[in-house]
């Protein structure tokens, strides 16, 4: 039981890694993307918009497969497994976050645009000190429940041989021909996701002295 | 001197004529009302001016510099960015929705673009911001949020907001209409205030009766044109034009 509990959470160990890197790359990116998306100039808006319809409109598993196979084709090598796995999650992940924070710049009344404009504030500045802390607070039941999402994603991992928690539980059942570390598997999950709301909870808490 | 020149200005929405032809000066010290019916083009005059709209022919200057001008040639060329961006700071507006930062203290609300535009050391802004929330009898919230004040306070923070970067004009687009009339006084008195300290201002209103009492000189829009314009007396009591008449005639002035 000892061993199979510390090979879990070496399994974990490699979830939570694959957790991280995502939202480390697909946070900024994410806004990046939300940028390209609302241009104004009608080829960057579009083409993003396509990389977004891609995205959001295909398996992510899929997406995995690809970004692990593709390159073998094309170029006769592949990456690292766990480097095709961050890869994919990040430009997937990335897709939704820029809906979402196009979604919370987009609520940002005009007239604030119009008020840091007469005071002479930067584009820059105006973005980056008007619009971006108000568009946090305001995206962050969304962010939440994306964030959920992609712990329990991490499991896909295993389908381009990323030994995450999830296949090692699968492993360990085969092997002990029972599902007893498939639920303990669960109880994983859901302690971090329970770690993840009462992160959300906490940050939601803090940006509560104005509305 | 002039502080704002506008000369023929013109200004369309696709098809609709917001501005047709509209010429008038504004003198340092004075204190000038705009007034006329919805959609008669007071607040797109006021948004031209202050960058927040642009013109489709015509000339506005602030302060000595070209904001705006046409050439001979018809073309409509508007100044360089650090030529707006001074011009900018010589025009402060207040709006009809107060259009406060929110997630910001009422004092770093009034800071911010002294602090982050004129680069001005926090401490002296913050003195400055403490000074002019006194004098809007606001000194016990500095530390508040804009959603903790009424909107007679939220409006006399904005007023603030735009006098501490010490602009040559200060612009107000209806400060009351989004007031109930109980607050609407205390603005007016502000107004009033600033008025007897000879700050130059603009007002886009609909209270007639304020605008009499406080203005040098009032002028009438209607449908985009300059109707009537003159001394508040003039235009209140010896009315020329026809239309000025109707208008005035349903606020019994």
């Amino acid at each position: 039981m000892q061993k199979l509990l510390m090979l879990m959470l070496g399994g974990t160990l490699t979830s939570l890694r694959i957790f991280f890197l995502t939202l480390l790359f697909a946070l900024p990116l994410g806004l990046l993307v939300a940028k390209g998306r609302m241009s104004k100039h009608r080829i960057i808006s579009s083409v993003v918009n396509g990389y977004i319809m891609v995205m959001r409109g295909t398996p992510l598993i899929l997406q995995l497969i690809f970004v692990y196979f593709a390159p073998y084709y094309v170029l006769g090598a592949s990456s690292d497994r766990f480097t095709a796995v961050i890869i994919a999650y990040a430009i997937n992940y990335a897709a939704y976050f820029a809906e979402i924070y196009r979604g919370g710049i987009q609520s940002i009344p005009q007239g604030q645009l119009e008020a840091a404009s007469v005071l002479g504030f930067s584009k820059v500045h105006t973005f980056s000190h008007i619009v971006m802390p108000q568009v946090v607070k305001r995206i962050m039941p969304a962010m939440g429940n994306e964030v959920i999402t992609l712990v329990k994603d991490t499991a896909l991992a295993q389908t381009i041989g990323v030994a995450e928690l999830f296949r090692v539980a699968q492993n360990a059942a085969a092997r002990e021909f029972s599902t007893m570390p498939i639920f303990i598997a669960g109880v994983f999950y859901f302690v971090m996701n329970a770690v993840v709301s009462k992160s959300f909870d906490f940050i939601e808490r803090k940006l509560d002295y104005y509305r | 001197m002039s502080v704002i020149t506008v000369e023929h200005v013109r200004k369309s929405f696709s098809t609709l004529e917001v501005l047709r032809d509209i010429s008038f000066s504004l003198e340092s010290g004075e204190v000038l009302s705009i007034i006329g019916p919805s959609g008669s083009g007071k607040s797109t005059l006021l948004r031209c001016i202050t960058n927040l709209e642009t013109i489709d022919s015509g000339l506005i200057a602030v302060g000595g510099d070209t904001l705006v001008s046409t050439d001979d040639d018809g073309k409509t060329l508007y100044a360089d960015k650090e030529t707006i961006s001074r011009i900018r700071l010589r025009v402060g507006l207040v709006f009809q929705n107060f259009n406060l930062f929110p997630h910001f203290s009422v004092l770093k609300n009034i800071t911010e673009a002294q602090v982050h535009v004129l680069h001005t050391p926090k401490d002296d802004a913050a003195e400055q911001a403490h000074a002019l929330l006194s004098k809007m009898g606001l000194s016990d919230k500095a530390k508040a949020y804009p959603y903790q004040l009424s909107g007679g306070q939220q409006q006399r923070v904005s007023i603030a907001r735009a006098l501490a970067l010490r602009p040559q004009v200060l612009c107000f687009d209806e400060p009351t209409s989004a007031l109930d009339p109980e607050l609407t006084g205390e603005i007016l008195a502000v107004i009033k205030e600033l008025a007897s300290e000879h700050m130059t201002m603009m007002v886009v209103t609909h209270e007639m009766a304020f605008a009499r009492d406080i203005s040098n000189r009032v002028i009438f829009m209607d449908e985009g044109l300059i109707v009537e314009q003159g001394a508040p007396d003039e235009v209140f009591s010896n009315t020329q034009n026809e239309r000025t008449k109707r208008f005035l005639s349903r606020f019994g002035t």
